[in-house]
């Protein structure tokens, strides 16, 4: 099997890789850039626990070839803060309490950035919408999306 | 070495040709062995399954034109085949132009499986569970095809052969959907029964339009779509016909649902019986055509 020589951007780094072909995004994050905050859950695009920022959109990364990514900008969970500041869906998930074991966390705030983004105030539909990709199964979802409305409110008076 | 400590894909090749004549030939070259692919979101899962082993995935995604989304008010539609489910549901054309089509990829999955998704690997995947194959065909979707003899198109009522199966040949690369303008006055709805009410793949799907036609004995036409209740995404021409040619009312609606699930032959599966199938078809037909005539008056 061939490998491939990758120039890919990750949380603002240029990070030069030699993948193989069947490699995912995923794999090459944890394994050859031990960025473990990015969870590997299903493998097949449901859990929503390797959820992270290519070219600004998230993806799921173990639905993506590492190979795919030459050239690519992500994001990953290890990426989202500031350097001296969480981002708010970061402040508002820890102070509302939802994380619980916390396997779900690094998509769970991936997506939420992501929607934040693109819609800077979001209905509670809209969110349970755009998280619809994230599974939990511990907190019920309810604190998680009070911490995006806490987020979308804490962005609003920032911004 | 690196160790995988979890299960990933099988060993394969990826090939990312530099042009689209570099593809077809690519393809038709190595029949067997390989396979075209987009976003990947059904072929990177059978092939983790084990239900797909290709020796060469070649990556058609960045091909000149595949990512372009051109809509003409006269003409209609085009949607490059790399073309992503949200890019879709964001259009403000498609929006205002093709709200069905947006409905249809928004019941996909998640938002960041439609990242990757496409409408034309939706298609070319050829599951008779496929969400936005109804709305295509409902809106007379015609495919742009390169083959190694060239570009052609082909119509989307005529596409579909199995589950899995359709009339694209060896070295075919589907390049775009095109939809021309849609009826005056049409109105559409996909209603979707699934284990959840989101993400998850259809036991039924129903799509329905219907719009003013004064060629019709009832003055109105309407279309439909089935989908996971036959091997392929299914027509039901016999209940279409019959609405066209009797007064719309909630008995010949009734009626019209019945012959749709007449057409049906679903299997069991985990999602649900054959038979569970075939009365949801019924009521979800029934429900997915009184919808629409609501709003059509």
């Amino acid at each position: 099997m061939a490998f491939h020589k990758i120039n890919v951007t990750i949380n603002d780094d240029l990070e030069q890789v030699v993948v193989p072909s069947n490699m995912t995004l995923m794999h090459m994050l944890r394994e050859s850039l031990a960025l473990t905050g990015t969870k590997n859950g299903c493998s097949a695009g449901e859990c929503g626990a390797c959820t992270v920022l290519l070219n600004g959109e998230p993806v799921n990364s173990c639905m993506v070839l590492a190979v795919e990514c030459d050239g690519a900008k992500i994001v990953t969970v290890e990426g989202l803060a500031g350097k001296k500041q969480l981002d708010p869906i970061q402040e508002a998930i820890v102070q509302e309490g939802g994380v619980q074991c916390g396997f779900c966390t690094p998509g769970i705030l991936i997506s939420s950035h992501a929607l934040l983004k693109r819609n800077p105030n979001p209905s509670e539909d809209e969110i349970r919408e755009a998280l619809v990709g994230n599974l939990c199964r511990c907190t019920g979802y309810v604190r998680i999306i009070e911490s995006v409305k806490v987020a979308a409110r804490m962005q609003s008076v920032t911004t | 070495m690196t160790m995988n400590t979890h299960p990933s894909l099988p060993e394969f090749e990826y090939v990312q040709p530099a042009t689209l004549a570099e593809a077809c030939e690519f393809l038709a070259s190595h029949a067997v062995e390989a396979r075209p692919f987009l976003g990947g979101t059904d072929v990177f899962v059978r092939m983790r399954d084990g239900f797909l082993t290709p020796q060469f995935l070649v990556d058609v995604k960045n091909l000149k034109g595949l990512n372009d989304l051109h809509f003409d008010p006269k003409a209609g539609l085009t949607l490059g085949a790399a073309v992503n489910m949200n890019r879709v549901i964001a259009s403000p054309e498609v929006k205002a132009y093709y709200p069905l089509l947006a409905e249809a990829c928004r019941s996909v999955a998640s938002y960041p499986l439609r990242t990757r998704a496409t409408i034309v690997g939706n298609i070319c995947n050829a599951s008779p569970a496929g969400d936005t194959i109804g709305a295509c065909l409902t809106l007379d979707g015609v495919l742009h095809i390169h083959g190694i003899n060239g570009p052609r198109q082909e119509s989307m009522a005529s596409f579909f052969l199995g589950p899995g199966k359709t009339t694209l040949k060896l070295g075919d690369v589907v390049t775009a959907i095109h939809f021309p303008i849609p009826p005056k006055g049409c109105v559409g709805m996909y209603l979707k029964l699934g284990r959840n009410q989101l993400s998850d793949l259809s036991i039924v799907g129903v799509t329905a339009l219907g719009y003013p036609d004064s060629n019709c004995k009832s003055g109105y036409r309407f279309r439909l779509a089935l989908a996971s209740v036959a091997p392929v995404p299914l027509v039901p021409t016999q209940a279409e016909t019959y609405l066209a040619n009797h007064s719309i009312t909630p008995e010949s609606v009734h009626e019209a649902a019945r012959l749709s699930t007449d057409a049906c032959s679903p299997i069991d599966d985990v999602r649900g019986s054959a038979r569970y199938r075939k009365q949801m078809a019924r009521n979800l037909s029934a429900k997915a055509l009184a919808e629409v005539w609501k709003k059509l008056n």
